[in-house]
């Protein structure tokens, strides 16, 4: 069933009460359409379904937090704390993404067409068959993945937005600085080199396997089909990050 | 290097004569003290591994044993104290950080023993609390700032309220269950307060460990809390409970997050965090998503839209310096409750640094956040929860006449289940089947004679409770609430009575 919502002159509130209410009358088919979006916080929270939403306009923060489920899809830029400790689902965003995307995130997967802002993927879980996703087309800024204990991010390198690209370095490397600081699990591969003074202490360097080709193989297709943009970057030119050990702070303690 | 680094803290005693090398003390030791010599039919002892949780003494079917302080004394000297030397030893050998579990035991001031209660004579008649009712139900969560009233009209005698209120809890005693994690506890201690919560009418809180499934059945007394760890946190964790709180801080660590090391994340502590086995759980410090008010304000907004409005959502936070402004932040934030955990508040594990330097007491915390909130007009719209070392239905009756709305009880409620405060949770290897996951260790607490001995305990403090207010010509606890005048103060200086708004014994109204 299609449903559509104009969210211009609606609340945060009453808008995500729309979203609920159809989502409960029914569950498992609803598409729903939700036009004019002027930053309205929370769209997806809590929701527990298999639906799709189509967001037109800028959602505010938290979009899709503590989501189980549905997929969004986001037509234009996506503020901060988006998925915000998502269980399941997918959001779908064309355009940037702002800081903390993806905050303890257990399952599901985030696409992001253009750059994101920093500590994306922080505390990211991963638990039993749930292994959350992000794939960030553009660059990600500080702190990626920061105390990611497990789930995998992808960094594309790509469709990097001018504007954006002035808050980076000069260089070309598609991340900022400290790379998966206090990371004890899962895995990040970022497109092309990564200097080591960008790395976080407890991650280190290592070589693409087959698995990994796989695993990226499969996602950056994804991540084509999304948003259709851009050549498929050679897999092989890939630095893939993992943790040095999963107890980082072991020997914090005199017992 | 010959020096004696790990100086015993305690002394096991054994009477020979009365000793039947019946071994029990060997088997429910769980740290090696006790060692049985076949060939001699003798069990000795090393005191060095003893950490006085008295579990062998209590279990001795001959009172053969006696756990007293060791005798072996340092040079005496009121700068350097066997403590710090101790700790210098542990840590040069190690280079690491002391641990410590349970609340501070250093001599800090402990206000409720500088404050007195007041009882009714002569020009205000006390009251048996036997004979008449005493109403000590408690509600928390936003009270309006304007209650709107309907009276029906065939009904005249019945008054309705115009508007519905906020979320509440109701509690039928002034005390709640504070936060202990699976993991930190275990499951038997869990269930037990599962348990008692729903008989004695009140509320368990799971910690920042998830919620174990075997307790969904007790949802509707349970508050579950959100960290910066989300360990276990999705939308159905958050539909399984009656309120949500939102940890910030601990008393006995303000500022620094938690770590369970990888070796206590079992199977069924991986399950209820949902997180891998035998990982870190690493709690940041802060908030990643919090670093403001208006953030603060973001998650809360964030669970209330999750749980439809529907439950009350509140904030812990430690008593620091400037808990006052930071308390009234809260509230302006949306929190429903706000839970003050003071200075020497109980934790499983913590740096013995911070938990023993850090933070101020809840008395004058809690004080000073009542009066701050007053001031301010925005009282009414959050409950106080006071936290951080309740000994008894006294100090109870003085935080709820410092402006508490319900108190946190966690050690009184381990204590009640059998600790011994030997301060060693962070081990895993308690005794009394606590502070472990250890199934050996955890079958000696009985879910059963748990749950029945915090009920006996709410209930006798209730008791106590009503005695006292009965006592004081008061019926209804909410006439107590914040009524400061109930209080004086006992060998303290004016600073303190200051902040504590109350006068000094002797000084009438």
């Amino acid at each position: 069933m299609n449903y559509n919502i104009n969210a211009k002159v609606l609340g945060y509130r009453e808008l995500n009460k729309r979203v609920k209410d159809i989502i409960e009358k029914s569950p498992h088919s609803a598409n729903i359409n939700i036009n004019d979006v002027c930053g309205q916080k929370y769209i997806g929270d809590g929701i527990k379904a298999c639906s799709l939403i189509k967001i037109y306009g800028v959602p505010g923060n938290d979009l899709g937090a503590f989501m189980d489920g549905p997929q969004i899809e986001v037509y234009e830029n996506a503020q901060d704390g988006t998925g915000n400790t998502m269980n399941s689902g997918k959001i779908i965003v064309y355009g940037d993404a702002g800081d903390i995307l993806g905050y303890s995130m257990r399952g599901g997967e985030i696409y992001v067409k253009g750059s994101v802002g920093y500590r994306a993927g922080i505390h990211m879980k991963a638990y039993k068959k749930k292994i959350p996703v992000i794939i960030i087309g553009g660059r990600a800024g500080d702190f990626l993945g920061e105390y990611m204990s497990g789930g995998v991010i992808i960094v594309l390198g790509q469709n990097a937005d001018r504007q954006r690209e002035l808050s980076f370095d000069s260089t070309k490397e598609v991340v900022g600085n400290l790379v998966g600081t206090g990371m004890h699990g899962g895995t990040i591969y970022i497109k092309g080199k990564v200097s080591d003074y960008r790395l976080g202490k407890e991650v280190k360097k290592m070589p693409l396997d087959k698995m990994d080709l796989e695993l990226l193989q499969d996602y950056v297709k994804n991540h084509q089909n999304f948003f259709g943009c851009g050549q498929l970057p050679d897999l092989e030119n890939f630095t893939k990050l993992i943790p040095f050990s999963h107890r980082p702070y072991g020997k914090l303690y005199a017992y | 290097m010959a020096l004696k680094t790990r100086q015993a803290d305690f002394c096991v005693e054994r009477d020979e004569d009365k000793c039947i090398s019946c071994q029990v003390c060997l088997r429910q030791c769980s740290n090696d003290v006790h060692d049985y010599d076949s060939e001699e039919d003798k069990i000795y002892s090393e005191n060095s591994k003893c950490v006085g949780c008295h579990r062998c003494e209590s279990l001795c079917p001959t009172e053969a044993l006696k756990i007293k302080l060791s005798e072996s004394e340092f040079r005496k000297n009121h700068n350097w104290s066997p403590g710090h030397i101790k700790n210098i030893y542990r840590q040069a050998d190690s280079g690491g950080i002391i641990l410590t579990g349970m609340g501070s035991d250093s001599p800090y001031p402990v206000y409720w023993d500088h404050m007195l209660l007041n009882a009714a004579q002569i020009t205000n008649p006390s009251i048996d609390p036997l004979r008449e009712p005493m109403e000590i139900k408690t509600f928390i969560g936003n009270k309006s700032d304007v209650i709107k009233l309907q009276v029906e009209e065939e009904k005249p005698f019945r008054i309705k309220l115009k508007e519905k209120l906020s979320p509440q809890l109701e509690l039928s005693t002034p005390i709640i269950f504070s936060a202990m994690s699976f993991g930190s506890i275990s499951y038997n201690a869990c269930f037990s307060l599962a348990m008692a919560a729903q008989q004695s009418g009140t509320y368990f809180n799971t910690g920042e460990g998830g919620l174990h499934k075997g307790l969904a059945a007790y949802k509707e007394n349970t508050i579950v809390q959100v960290a910066s760890g989300r360990f276990g946190v999705d939308i159905e964790y958050l539909k399984n409970a009656a309120a949500v709180e939102i940890k910030i801080g601990q008393g006995a660590k303000p500022g620094i997050g938690g770590h369970l090391p990888g070796e206590k994340v079992t199977s069924e502590v991986s399950n209820s965090r949902m997180i891998p086995q035998g990982t870190d759980a690493i709690s940041p410090a802060p908030h990643h998503d919090i670093y403001s008010i208006e953030d603060l304000k973001q998650l809360i907004f964030a669970l209330k839209e999750a749980t439809d409005y529907k439950k009350p959502v509140g904030v812990k936070v430690s008593a620091v310096h400037n808990i006052a402004p930071i308390a009234s932040g809260v509230v302006r934030a949306g929190a429903d409750f706000v839970t003050i955990d003071g200075l020497r508040g109980g934790t499983g594990a913590a740096p013995q640094v911070i938990r023993d330097n850090v933070g101020i007491p809840i008395e004058l915390a809690l004080a000073s956040v009542d009066s701050r909130l007053r001031e301010e007009g925005i009282r009414q719209n959050a409950s106080i929860l006071a936290a951080g070392s309740i000994r008894s239905s006294a100090d109870i009756i003085k935080a709820i006449a410092l402006g508490a709305d319900a108190v946190y009880i966690a050690t009184a409620a381990l204590v009640s289940m059998g600790c011994h405060l030997c301060q060693k949770c962070y081990t895993g290897k308690c005794n009394w089947g606590i502070a472990t996951q250890d199934p050996y260790l955890t079958k000696r607490l009985n879910p059963q004679i748990g749950s029945r001995r915090l009920v006996n305990l709410l209930r006798a403090w209730s008791l106590e409770i009503k005695e006292m207010l009965g006592g004081a010509g008061i019926n209804a606890i909410e006439s107590l609430r914040g009524n400061r005048e109930h209080l004086r103060g006992i060998g303290i200086g004016e600073k303190e009575m200051e902040i504590l708004g109350i006068k000094y014994a002797g000084e009438a109204w």
